[in-house]
């Protein structure tokens, strides 16, 4: 079957050769795109324009790297997304890890009314507006917070918690408490070294959420000092009234020998963004088939 | 949630079992507060349907003006348009996508070459750890007038389109560019749900002469079925809000193609923040699309129960 080594070493059987086809059809439509961005982004703009077909990476330059890193909104708001990422995991984790512990502990009276409000909020929800006033009324417009504190707790991570930690046998916690050690200690000094791969998982899972967030920034953030990456790559890349632009327009009237292509500029964009969530993806990947998602829809 | 084990504890009195889990109430305190204030809050807001909004006053101070809100939904032509697309979108969005992630898994799952299947899947949940925001930027770049899809269409001696800005183009941009990213990411739940399979029952069944699709239909199939149920349930109930993502097309769309893209939360946010549309208003049309969520769930929910699956409560 499937999952057996032995199988691994038996030919390929019609059924394989197939499904390789298709799967690799499905792989590269997948991914062309991802791979157009890199090529476009280090080709020269005569490149682009005389082919028909840019598919292949034939010229080489970095001027739309160079561009991009020279733009101080591009720095401006690349920390403000380094700080929402650091503060906001471990805002969430902080709370969400507390919480589903808690909430894993059967005998607590109020457990399971607890779990029932919480369930509630992932169908029913007040609305855009409401919200928006209670986030005001707490002066967290214009303020990085915001991307932090009401974006900051994931229901369907919490439950998954929650079930992991019902699942550690108790009898781990009951030999420290023989001991004297109070739940927060056995939390922090048993349960979450044990639970160490589990939770660098949530945590990144976090992080990708917080690097990525632009609703609230939509939504609160005016302020152009405090807007995150993804603002600055909306404005550049979709509602196209950035600098960049501007600069690319700008250089090319310069540099009529060497113009540089706008779409460079915005894919050169996309690429510098998305390195962090392409450096630790190897490391969210690891853990997808370890089967944690599993326990997530058993209530 | 039925819990057997309160029963464990033998008589003794509330005070002190209270006592007793003192520190995990303590824990648990930062996300009820977080609940109370981020999701109740807003849920008692919901209060302002019904009245018209005055700023200086609050949600508390406003004046009450009775059903005079939903009365104005009847008749506004924008939110018939935008409910009307929200339940298009929602429902194609689940006919098209919902079953792809369970074939997909299927087929990674009876896939035999273990280093090809793990690259396959890397490469197909890729697109799910980036923002709408960036994907959105790609698709523009493909589609636009000089992008790789024109110059193909070219190629075939089409003319030079915008598909984006094309009315009959713009839904099926949506559906497809929603596979592309979500379908290697949801399909890690059923592959989950079928490494959950006893190994034995496939063996047995090789070993009585079933072929592949016997296989997968007497095994596999009954093996994830209660997984796809409740999924199913979920994206019911969650239709019309994830099923019309908000993310998805507000970064896609434009003014060209509000008429068959425009939906209740970018309708919300276009005039609440862009415009400056009354605030008590704007909450009724989002009460609106709440509680047609919690009825298709409770629906659902109920149907699936009918059928003899498990439900979600």
């Amino acid at each position: 079957m499937s999952a057996s080594a032995a199988a691994a070493k038996k030919k390929w059987s019609p059924f394989d050769i197939g499904a390789f086809i298709v799967l690799g059809l499905l792989a590269v439509i997948t991914f062309f795109p991802f791979y157009n961005v890199l090529i476009v982004s280090v080709a020269k703009f005569e490149a682009i324009s005389k082919s028909d077909f840019y598919i292949l990476p034939l010229s080489f330059d970095l001027t739309a790297y160079k561009l991009l890193l020279e733009d101080t909104k591009f720095w401006t708001s690349f920390l403000n997304s380094v700080i929402v990422t650091a503060a906001g995991v471990a805002f969430s984790m902080a709370i969400s890890v507390a919480g589903a512990y808690a909430l894993s502990k059967r005998g607590m009276p109020g457990r399971n009314a607890m779990l029932s409000l919480i369930l509630f909020t992932m169908f029913f929800n007040g609305g855009l507006i409401p919200f928006y006033l209670i986030v005001k009324d707490l002066g967290l417009v214009n303020n990085l917070l915001v991307m932090i504190v009401p974006a900051g707790l994931n229901t369907f991570y919490l439950i998954i918690m929650k079930n992991y930690f019902g699942g550690i046998p108790e009898s781990l916690e009951e030999s420290a408490k023989l001991d004297g050690a109070n739940d927060l200690y056995i939390l922090y000094k048993i349960i979450l070294p044990i639970s160490a791969p589990f939770m660098a998982t949530f945590a990144l899972f976090y992080a990708v959420e917080r690097w990525n967030e632009w609703w609230y920034a939509l939504i609160f953030i005016s302020d152009a000092s405090k807007a995150p990456l993804q603002i600055y790559l909306r404005e550049t890349l979709i509602t196209s009234n950035s600098m960049l632009s501007l600069m690319a327009q700008t250089l090319a009237e310069q540099r009529q020998s060497a113009k540089v292509y706008a779409p460079a500029l915005q894919m050169a964009a996309i690429v510098v963004s998305s390195l962090p969530i392409i450096a630790v993806y190897p490391f969210l990947q690891k853990h997808f088939d370890k089967g944690i998602m599993v326990g997530s829809i058993k209530g | 949630m039925a819990d057997p084990t309160t029963a464990r504890a033998p008589r003794r009195s509330l005070g002190k079992t209270i006592l007793q889990y003192k520190y995990f109430y303590l824990m648990v305190l930062p996300i009820l507060v977080w609940y109370a204030l981020f999701s109740y809050g807003p849920m008692y807001g919901v209060t302002l349907a019904f009245k018209t909004f005055n700023y200086g006053k609050g949600i508390l101070g406003s004046p009450w003006t009775g059903l005079d809100n939903f009365k104005t939904l009847l008749t506004d032509p924008e939110f018939r348009t935008a409910f009307f697309n929200t339940i298009v979108i929602s429902v194609m969005k689940l006919v098209i996508h919902f079953p792809m992630p369970i074939v997909l898994a299927i087929v990674l799952y009876e896939f035999s070459r273990n280093k090809a299947r793990r690259f396959f899947q890397t490469i197909l949940t890729f697109p799910h750890f980036i923002s709408w925001v960036v994907l959105a930027g790609i698709v523009m770049n493909i589609l636009s007038k000089d992008g790789i899809y024109n110059q193909i269409a070219m190629l075939f001696g089409a003319d030079p389109s915008s598909p984006l800005v094309d009315e009959r183009a713009f839904r099926p941009i949506l559906y497809i560019t929603h596979v592309w990213r979500e379908i290697g990411w949801d399909s890690i739940i059923y592959l989950a749900a079928l490494a959950g399979i006893n190994p034995e029952l496939f063996e047995a069944a090789e070993v009585d002469g079933a072929g592949r699709f016997r296989r997968l239909l007497s095994i596999a199939w009954p093996g994830i079925k209660s997984t796809v149920s409740v999924l199913l349930i979920l994206h019911v109930g969650q239709m019309l809000t994830q099923g019309a993502s908000f993310e998805q097309i507000f970064n896609l769309y434009s003014s060209p193609v509000y008429s068959v893209a425009d939906t209740i939360d970018t309708y919300i946010y276009r005039t609440s923040f862009t415009v400056g549309g009354d605030f008590g208003y704007m909450t009724a049309v989002g009460v609106v699309k709440s509680v047609i969520s919690l009825v298709l769930l409770w629906a659902a929910n109920t149907f699936a129960k009918r059928m003899g699956e498990q439900g979600l409560y």
